[in-house]
């Protein structure tokens, strides 16, 4: 007899749906599976043989072949488990494969027949919903995170006995009640850190609103102490909160990784990672023989932190390039190109000198040789995707004492949303979301300057021996500043602060 | 000049015969093998002036000098065991030196011995005066002022310009300028001669063939054109930190006079001072504050006895040059600006001062202080130094 059931499995961090096929039929004696399988999937017979023996069920001496369809797609991981276990019942008549229809089946098997949890669940379940499937049988631990798709029923199970049980119609199936409520209450919780707690730093303040504002990526200069990693774990307080579809996308990320925490089975807040500048370029990309995301990808949506920029490794620098430009990584491997989301904002770190406290030269003692091969370590291309450059003051006494009242990340958070509202209107259709992404064309359209602007522009240009990539720069932050301002024309005072964010000296270079 | 066997070395040759034309010519052929042995003498790792001038007083005769064994130096004491080896060793190598030493002519480098015309005067007087010198380009003249301007390597940006705009002013004067090449406000002193139009001169602590630091190849190229570059050392000797304080001597031996700008309490330049006053030079100090430890030296400097200098004037007058003009140094002059820049202007200093410190103090909101900064940075009023730290410009 022949059986066909659902399941799934993951490419990269998208899920594709399977049919997992048993048959059984006369012949010698025998469990064999079929349709480009890794080695731990394979193993699958043998979990599902003694599961069931341990479940008192006992599967006929026949010859049981099972394939996994596309048969040609390389497969992975131990999530078609209860698949296999299910198709194999199936087949041999042990349960009645009305149940079946329409559902998909997820999980790993022990030995003793209990179901265990697997990774990259959200990608699976919205592979279901994509393949019409309207319920899905999953590992208790991982329904919540399941439940998070709508429209698709999901159905806990914890043991091989329950879910025979439940096909069987012995027993009613307990499915998960969803509470749409769920994201949005947890969303409401406020963030560990608020822009509050930051004291003095007026320059710093501004110039990370500016740029999270129009989504360019910034650089912070000063002395170990001034408040630059502060300020950067701070920078998705005040990016706008995140949509409900845009948490799946970065959920599923971190759930193909396992990294999603048991209790929360969306994130709901931005993320901010912060990888230590020994980080190989593999890890801040992804890679891997079964590629994985990388940082850079885990960031997606939120912020990815290079402190102390000039120590990472020139490779793992360099490799950054293209996706902060395409916002998407591509891994290409022998069994094919695995494409994970790259959609960021880069926040950099690092000291003046190796001293920390140059230009004071008071207390600096590096020679200038020392600072500028410190400087030169960065390299210049990826200078060239940081829009922003700030240099932190030195605190002083009544700044770390907290005098003063500081605004808090909820009122700015309210002024970059406004603006990032108004960028999506205005590059509709454009393939670009923010200002920090305009290229030649659009900087050409949108940041038109009157004479004036436009003689101050050449005079800067001149004066201080820009590049035309800085001078974009410039035009591009002047346009987020105009938007903060509320101005459809980019005037004189936003050219000026914007020009005031330029990048350090070439000289260094 | 004539190739010599190698086994027999420079001093073996054969003396021409005598005669009235050839008195002259036989002068000129011992003349350029004293020259030989002496440009060997400097290959010898280990030698000092002070030490070959001993030698060469037991010796009587440069020429015979060379014909001395290792051995015989250290029963003499002259030499120790490490340094008789050197001397032996060297004379094996005699060969090869004397391929380097015809070769300089090509590589456009002059090899001047103290027993030289062309030998500057105001060396030949020092107790350790150098006895070869390897120079690219001119030497100082004779008769024109030179003054020395040094200091420290990690200067401020403000010494930096004040050196700048001492060795441009003077340089205009006719100083000579005169310095190590070194970063910092040696480099400044030799960019503002140049700026001057003027002749400003350069002596190394390494071989003349190597460009050290680095960053200063086009300042060295240009110094080429407009001056000299001096040296004691062999051709390769590598930038060794042993070798800079020796060469301070004839940075303050060429001079009239030593300008320090900036130099911190143990500093390299008080080195040269030193030197200098041996020598008798006239010592010029540029004050500082006295909190600051980069000027510490200065200050220390002018509180033993050095002119504090305020002006190029100053120095002028001290080295006998007449000037018309009245050469001073003076923050900008504010006429120009309006209300709201001057104001902004009067918050900023000599040292670098952060945005934030300016805009606390102004009272004037972020982005109007940076609208004025950047005005007065295209006026040339303030510079940007780092990030977001302004100064004063000069």
């Amino acid at each position: 007899m022949f059986q066909k059931v659902m399941s799934a499995g993951l490419w990269g961090i998208d899920g594709f749906l399977v049919s997992v096929e048993a048959d059984i039929h006369d012949g010698l004696p025998g469990f064999a599976m079929t349709g480009n399988l890794s080695q731990e999937t394979k193993e699958a017979q043998e979990r599902v043989r003694v599961a069931l023996k341990n479940g008192e069920l006992s599967l006929p001496p026949k010859k049981i072949t099972v394939n996994l369809s596309p048969a040609d797609v390389r497969k992975d991981g131990t999530a078609y488990d209860l698949a296999v276990a299910a198709a194999v019942l199936g087949a041999s008549g042990l349960i009645q494969a009305e149940e079946l229809k329409g559902a998909m089946l997820i999980g790993e098997l022990g030995l003793d027949g209990r179901v265990k949890p697997v990774r990259g669940v959200l990608s699976l379940v919205c592979a279901a919903r994509e393949g019409k499937l309207t319920r899905c049988f999953l590992p208790r631990e991982n329904a919540l995170e399941g439940s998070m798709v709508e429209g698709v029923e999901i159905v806990p199970v914890e043991s091989l006995k329950e879910l025979v049980a439940i096909l069987r119609g012995e027993q009613g199936a307990k499915r998960l009640e969803q509470d749409p409520l769920l994201f949005f209450k947890e969303q409401e919780k406020p963030y560990e850190v608020d822009f509050s707690e930051l004291n003095g730093q007026p320059l710093l303040r501004r110039a990370t609103e500016v740029a999270v504002a129009g989504r360019h990526n910034i650089l912070y200069i000063g002395p170990a102490g001034a408040g630059k990693t502060m300020a950067a774990k701070r920078i998705p307080t005040i990016m706008p909160l995140m949509s409900r579809e845009e948490s799946i996308r970065t959920s599923k990320i971190y759930s193909v990784c396992g990294l999603l925490p048991a209790d929360a089975p969306l994130l709901t807040r931005r993320p901010f990672r912060s990888p230590h500048h020994t980080i190989t370029a593999t890890a801040l990309a992804g890679g891997g023989t079964v590629p994985k995301p990388g940082e850079i990808s885990l960031a997606s949506g939120g912020v990815l932190f290079l402190d102390e920029l000039p120590e990472f490794s020139g490779k793992a620098i360099e490799i950054l390039r293209q996706p902060l430009e395409d916002r998407a990584v591509t891994v290409s491997r022998l069994y094919g190109s695995y494409t994970f989301p790259a959609d960021t904002m880069v926040a950099a770190a690092m000291n003046p000198c190796p001293c920390g406290f140059y230009p004071d030269r008071r207390r600096c003692t590096c020679t200038s040789w020392q600072i500028k091969r410190y400087i030169g370590k960065i390299s210049r291309p990826i200078l060239d995707r940081i829009d922003i450059t700030v240099e932190a003051s030195p605190v002083t006494f009544a700044d770390s004492r907290g005098q003063g009242a500081n605004e808090s990340s909820a009122k700015i958070r309210e002024r970059v949303h406004k603006v990032q509202q108004l960028q999506r209107e205005r590059f509709a259709g454009k393939g670009i979301l923010s200002n920090g992404e305009m290229r030649a064309k659009e900087i050409e359209q949108y940041c038109r300057l009157k004479g004036p602007e436009e003689a101050y522009l050449e005079q800067v240009y001149q004066k201080m021996e820009l590049s035309v990539r800085g001078c974009h720069k410039i035009l591009k932050v002047a346009r987020t500043i105009a938007d903060l301002d509320g101005k459809e024309e980019i005037g004189q005072s936003h050219l000026y602060e914007a020009v005031g964010y330029r990048s350090l000296e070439e000289k260094y270079w | 000049m004539g190739r010599e066997e190698p086994d027999r070395g420079p001093a073996c040759r054969e003396i021409a015969d005598p005669g009235e034309a050839a008195a002259d010519e036989r002068h000129k052929k011992k003349r350029e093998r004293e020259r030989e042995i002496l440009y060997w003498l400097l290959q010898v790792p280990s030698l000092g002036p002070v030490t070959i001038g001993k030698m060469r007083r037991y010796a009587g005769d440069i020429t015979a000098l060379y014909n001395i064994e290792g051995t015989q130096w250290r029963e003499l004491g002259l030499l120790k065991e490490g340094q008789a080896s050197c001397w032996d060793q060297a004379k094996k190598n005699i060969r090869k030196i004397m391929e380097e030493y015809h070769s300089l002519d090509d590589r456009g480098i002059r090899f001047i011995t103290i027993l030289d015309e062309d030998y500057p005067d105001r060396l030949k007087v020092l107790a350790d005066a150098p006895i070869g010198l390897y120079v690219k380009g001119r030497l100082p003249k004779e008769e024109r002022p030179t003054l020395a301007i040094i200091g420290s390597r990690n200067a401020t940006r403000y010494g930096l310009e004040v050196a700048r705009c001492f060795g441009r002013e003077l340089a205009r004067e006719g100083v000579q300028i005169v310095s190590g090449l070194a970063a910092g406000i040696d480099g400044a002193g030799h960019q503002g001669a140049l700026e001057g139009r003027g002749r400003t001169f350069g002596v190394l602590g390494c071989g003349i063939n190597i460009c050290y630091p680095r960053e200063n190849y086009l300042l060295y190229e240009k110094m080429l054109a407009e001056g000299g570059i001096l040296s004691e050392y062999p051709l390769g000797e590598p930038p060794q930190a042993k070798n800079f304080p020796i060469r301070n001597r004839i940075i303050s031996g060429l001079s009239d006079g030593i300008l320090v700008v900036e130099a911190r309490e143990k500093s390299g330049s008080l080195i040269t001072v030193g030197s200098g006053l041996e020598q008798g030079k006239g010592i010029f100090a540029i004050p500082g504050r006295i909190t600051d430890p980069g000027s510490a030296g200065c200050d220390r400097l002018i509180q033993e006895g050095a002119a504090l200098v305020s002006s190029p004037g100053d120095i002028l007058e001290e080295l006998g040059v007449k000037c018309e003009k009245k050469l001073t140094i003076r923050e900008k002059n504010e006429k120009g600006l309006a209300k709201r820049e001057k104001m902004v202007y009067s918050f900023i200093d000599l040292q670098p001062k952060h945005l934030d410190e300016i805009v606390s103090q102004s009272g004037l909101p972020l982005s109007e202080c940076m609208m004025i900064l950047l005005d007065l940075e295209l006026k040339g009023f303030v510079v940007r130094t780092g990030g977001n730290h302004y100064e004063k410009k000069l």
